[in-house]
């Protein structure tokens, strides 16, 4: 009973950290985006008061649209929640993970995806409809090249291959083959995560300038808030679990979680620079990529994982 | 100061309706999100639907043909949400006033359909970005 309350607490510290954390990211993206385009840009408490004031206005729901349309945010923040707290728990705890929590982790982290996808289609809106087909093509596109960088790293592990996250993160790789598939797939990996978080050489789904923001374009209000918290949820929680995959983890001492909040900060940083220098690729254009460009290499990264083996 | 309010008043985010301007005003909008005046300072950002927008940015003198347009815009737009009339079209219908296509001035518009609406006005041909933002503040600050 008494492990039952702490896991409790500990999920919803995990949650409201990781939200906090998310808007404060949030908050360094859209000052950085400013700075590269030589504007001031928001104070730092902007994401939160953005949050505060969705939370506080009218919710409409169109008349086409029914109750999945307001439980579609809800589902995406709780499996967001969930994710987190796995994800924490594993560079917190390394040892109290259980076997197969990467599974859960790569599984849940699709659900918000797919909730922007039935929010847009119940919505109502031809532009929610055609925002929520580029989605679910994205996500189709996105996802097994994001397996097999996982993959990559899992079959080349030293200590044979396991899918528990907190051995993963602790582990190293067992050559200089293995290595480089690991470092491939980390390339792989930060592709996919500006594809699931929607940035901009992947905003395809939302293309706020020709689908006036896809999937959200009916939202308001509090509902919208929950979108928005999940997106920032997902830009701490993508470079956390990418981190945590391919780069060593966080933790366990003072130095490695210094060490982890650096390299948490580069890939935020590589993030946000590759969303300020590129422009919007078409929908076609972002399938072939993943798929005869990431897809192939993905493959090569879980051949050199293997390479070594006998 | 309720947090509600702090929120609003923080970050509005605005949309933005042309009922019939010559394009003048509508560069000096987009001259507000450029970097000289840049009020994503403020909080300020252009949204895309106004379902997500808290404050209705209108140029021109409403049009026949807009009249409606706009009233749609405006109940579809998630309340709280103020109107701001850009140049002096916007305010007065300018030098239109009494021309056989003009519906009236955007207040009057938006006022058959909300009597309790907050318009302000920026008055000005076009208004200078300065006005505009100025004149955001004094909107955000009467709530």
């Amino acid at each position: 009973m008494g492990t039952a309350i702490w896991w409790v607490l500990f999920f919803i510290a995990a949650s409201l950290g990781t939200a906090v954390l998310g808007l404060l990211t949030r908050w360094v993206d859209r000052k950085v985006t400013a700075r590269v385009q030589w504007r001031v840009g928001p104070p730092w408490y902007q994401p939160f008061a953005d949050i505060l004031k969705l939370l506080g206005k009218e919710t409409i729901l169109p008349e086409p649209a029914g109750w999945g349309f307001l439980l579609a945010p809800i589902v995406a923040f709780a499996a967001t929640c969930v994710a987190a707290a796995i994800v924490v728990a594993a560079n917190v705890r390394p040892e109290a993970g259980f076997v197969g929590d990467l599974i859960v982790v790569l599984y849940f982290l699709v659900v918000p995806s797919l909730m922007l996808v039935i929010g847009g289609s119940l919505s109502g809106n031809p532009h929610g409809a055609v925002g929520a087909s580029r989605e679910m093509k994205l996500l189709l596109a996105y996802e097994l090249p994001l397996v097999l960088a996982v993959l990559a790293v899992v079959l080349g592990m030293s200590g044979g291959p396991t899918l528990r996250l907190g051995a993963i993160a602790r582990a190293e790789m067992r050559g200089t083959l293995p290595a480089v598939a690991s470092v491939l797939g980390f390339l792989i990996a930060l592709f996919c995560v500006q594809a699931k978080m929607g940035l901009v050489p992947f905003d395809i789904a939302e293309a706020e300038t020709e689908i006036m923001g896809g999937p959200l374009v009916e939202y308001s209000g509090a509902p919208l808030a929950m979108f928005y918290l999940t997106r920032a949820m997902l830009f701490a929680l993508l470079p956390m679990f990418v981190v945590t995959v391919f780069w060593g983890g966080f933790g366990p001492h003072l130095r490695g979680w210094l060490l982890g909040a650096a390299k948490y900060l580069v890939v935020v940083g590589a993030m946000v620079l590759i969303r300020n220098t590129n422009p919007r690729v078409r929908i076609d254009h972002a399938m072939k990529f993943f798929w005869f460009g990431l897809t192939p290499t993905g493959f090569v990264a879980v051949a050199l994982a293997v390479a070594d083996l006998r | 100061m309720g947090l509600r309010l702090w929120g609003l008043k923080k970050s509005p985010w605005v949309y933005h309706v042309n009922v019939g301007a010559c394009n003048n005003c509508d560069i000096e909008v987009v001259n507000c999100l450029a970097p000289q005046f840049d009020v994503e300072r403020f909080g300020m950002v252009l949204v895309a639907t106004p379902r997500h927008a808290d404050a209705l940015l209108v140029t021109g003198g409403c049009t026949r043909q807009a009249r409606p347009r706009l009233q749609e815009v405006y109940r579809q737009a998630a309340k709280p949400c103020l109107v701001l009339c850009i140049g002096s079209c916007a305010c007065s219908m300018g030098i239109f006033a009494g021309s056989y296509h003009m519906a009236g001035p955007v207040d009057e518009v938006i006022r058959e359909v909300d009597p309790q609406a907050i318009v302000a006005y920026v008055p000005g041909c076009p208004p200078r970005p300065q006005a505009i933002i100025s004149g955001a503040v004094k909107a955000l600050q009467s709530l």
